[in-house]
């Protein structure tokens, strides 16, 4: 634990991490061309998993991060690979960025043995140890306090790391959020909070449910540095996520919200009936990953023929990933039980619905 | 084996588990420069720092998804919440999220924490202060639930959940702090998941657990010396998992139970055990399975209302005796309570 007096706030002794991550470059040619790249698998991947859905090949809830392409890959490229990440429940892209392989993120969503999380998470709660992304989170605010004690963690043993915490607009009206942000400030923890605002909840503005709708204000209650974001840009949200990591890792949290779009619903079934034809208008409009696309030929980088080759390159990709999750097993029955407990335990319940306490009670327990 | 409080006995463990392994912390509300709402940290700031004590803000939500996400990386918090009443402000990180890691995302990470907190009446505190609501969490799969009686068990099942893979969470009750026991002077660990039978006898089987063991215990050594009752009595210790066949093989021997619980009656942890009696033992019972538990009523502040809300022995033993009557059982000798 560190400081506790709340003016003038003394750094902790980081400055070494600082500088290391301390080097901000422009991205040259190449570096848009990656991030057009990735940003585009993303767009791909998130049309086959709704077109898998309607296949009913995925179940359950399918948030898509149709819009969020630009916001991913720039706060995902100011991670290092120790960093960890928390995120809330739309997160595919995230688990993508984050260099998951993505024939197991699908299999995850087909609900098969190959998903990150074994098929026991589905859509919402994607996980990998190896890439730090300790989860998605379909309860919203959840993560935030987890995230909060992993930086604790981190700060605990003195360590390099930080943490990366997103969550949508909505969230920071929750309780947990103000909790955590509070914690994080009081103990100087190295985490970056990310507000992904696309301006809706699920139907409702955040004007109708913020009373301060300038989400990045709410750091200043807690002495917590703040910014926002076009989050339509790549290269400014790679921008803001660097500094807000080399500040999270001098030891200070950090909250920097992100402006997006959500170009459908809320979830794969959500028609989004609330929202005008003006707003689907501007909607394609500023779609990040046409945008991307323009200026990439505008500056000459690539042309409209490389382009289209890309994205045959990419849609065959998705075939093959979908493929492989069609072709990934069912979890076996047999497995059930295999994650009850991680330490083993006397007169743990294992019985299936309709099965007796006692199998014997019925045959040998009549001797009155 | 030295003669000890439970207080002592859990302050004790607490320190030497966290001598022996810098993993362990401490984390909680007034915990650290006040010594803790009971005292059970008395002593530890000063000696570990803070660090390892940590004073948090009044946000059991953010304290205690604090101590999830750092046991994910795998430290080994110990979280004090100031009583179980308070738990609720941070049921969503204990249901929805220590209780499903593990498993959620298929075996990947650990949540290797603990909860301890106190519940109990009895001392005016009221409608919100008097709670007993540990079956909230011992429903939940991906928990483990403990409440020890003694202090020799409050010590051998906190260093198990200390040291113990899983969310534990570790009940105590406030009116059980000053009572004393033997305590070994060892540090081995109890076995989550276990009942103790404190008494053996074959009359009829008394189970209770936390306070209401300590107290089925008393009745039945009285019942004994004044009525030459032999009550076999079970301290069921461990909430999830329910050690059903230790029930069931007494209630085999016995043929009748009575079952004590601080909660309120309907779909209690008592309703429970009577259903693994019948499902385990239902050719052998003589008697109806009874439950004596705390009425159903927010918990008065006035101490008339509040006693009469709260099970006394007086209740325990009319019970007892209207289930060995309903057997036919005959006393030997005629005692106080008849």
């Amino acid at each position: 634990m560190t400081d506790r007096k709340r003016t003038p706030r003394k750094p902790p002794a980081r400055t070494s991490r600082a500088k290391a991550a301390a080097a901000q470059v422009e991205p040259d040619a190449q570096g848009l061309l990656d991030f057009y790249r990735e940003m585009l698998f993303i767009r791909r991947f998130e049309e086959r998993a709704a077109r898998g859905y309607t296949q009913a090949l995925i179940g359950g809830y399918c948030h898509l991060n149709l819009g969020e392409e630009a916001t991913v890959v720039g706060l995902m490229s100011a991670l290092q690979p120790t960093d960890y990440l928390f995120t809330n429940y739309r997160e595919h892209g995230y688990a993508i960025a984050r260099g998951i392989d993505p024939r197991r993120i699908m299999a995850e969503l087909y609900g098969r043995v190959d998903g990150v999380s074994k098929g026991w998470g589905g859509s919402m709660h994607m996980f990998d140890t190896a890439h730090r992304m300790l989860g998605g989170y379909g309860i919203v605010g959840g993560q935030i306090p987890l995230a909060t004690g992993a930086a604790l963690a981190i700060d605990y043993r003195s360590g390099e790391e930080i943490v990366m915490c997103t969550m949508g607009d909505g969230t920071t009206n929750i309780g947990a959020f103000h909790e955590s942000l509070n914690i994080a400030s009081l103990w100087n923890l190295p985490i970056v909070y990310v507000i992904i605002n696309n301006r809706l909840g699920m139907g409702t503005s955040v004007e109708k449910s913020s009373a301060e709708p300038e989400l990045h204000k709410r750091g200043a209650a807690y002495q917590i540095e703040s910014a926002r974001v076009d989050g339509l840009d790549p290269v400014a949200v790679a921008q803001a996520g660097r500094h807000a990591v080399e500040v999270a890792r001098s030891g200070h949290p950090y909250l920097l919200e992100v402006v997006c779009e959500r170009l459908r619903g809320h979830s794969v079934v959500d028609p989004a009936k609330y929202r005008s034809s003006e707003e689907v208008a501007s909607l394609k409009e500023h779609d990040p990953v046409h945008t991307l696309a323009a200026r990439l030929v505008a500056q000459g980088i690539t042309d409209e023929e490389s382009l289209l080759t890309l994205d045959h390159e990419v849609l065959a990709n998705v075939e093959e990933i979908s493929a492989f999750a069609e072709e990934s097993a069912f979890p076996d029955e047999q497995t059930l039980f295999d994650y009850n407990y991680a330490s083993a335990v006397p007169n743990d319940s294992r019985r299936l619905p309709g099965q007796a306490l006692f199998a014997n009670t019925l045959t040998s327990g009549a001797d009155q | 084996m030295t003669l000890m409080s439970y207080r002592q006995a859990l302050h004790d463990t607490l320190r030497s588990e966290m001598l022996r392994d810098e993993n362990v912390f401490l984390i909680g509300e007034e915990i650290g420069v006040f010594e803790g709402s009971y005292k059970i940290t008395a002593g530890l700031l000063e000696e570990f720092g803070e660090k390892r004590v940590r004073d948090t803000p009044i946000a059991e939500e953010g304290f205690t998804g604090a101590a999830i996400g750092a046991a994910m990386l795998g430290l080994r918090p110990v979280v004090e919440i100031m009583t179980i009443n308070f738990s609720l402000l941070a049921i969503d990180q204990i249901v929805n999220h220590a209780a499903k890691i593990y498993g959620m995302f298929g075996g990947q990470a650990k949540v290797p924490m603990v909860i301890r907190t106190p519940g109990g009446g009895g001392q005016q505190l009221g409608a919100t202060h008097s709670q007993n609501i540990e079956l909230y969490y011992a429903f939940v799969p991906g928990l483990k639930v403990v409440a020890p009686s003694t202090p020799a068990d409050a010590k051998a099942l906190l260093i198990a959940a200390i040291r113990d893979d899983d969310p534990v969470i570790f009940l105590e009750n406030l009116a059980l702090y000053n009572t004393k026991g033997e305590v070994p002077n060892h540090d081995t660990p109890g076995v989550i998941g276990q009942a103790a039978v404190t008494r053996e006898g074959h009359h009829l089987t008394l189970i209770g657990y936390s306070r209401m063991a300590h107290v089925a215990k008393k009745i039945a050594d009285q019942l004994a010396d004044h009525e030459g009752l032999d009550i076999e009595v079970i301290d069921l210790r461990s909430l999830r998992p329910l050690d059903r066949t230790t029930i069931v093989e007494s209630v085999k021997k016995t043929h009748a139970a009575v079952i004590l619980e601080d909660d309120w009656l309907t779909y209690g942890i008592g309703a429970e055990v009577a259903a693994s009696i019948s499902d385990g033992a239902f050719d052998y019972l003589d008697a109806p399975v009874r439950r004596v538990a705390m009425a159903e009523v927010p918990m008065p502040y006035s101490k008339s209302l509040e006693s009469a809300a709260l099970p006394s022995e007086n209740d325990v033993i009319q019970a007892i005796y209207q289930t060995l009557d309903a057997i036919g059982h005959r006393r030997t000798k005629t005692g106080p309570h008849d």
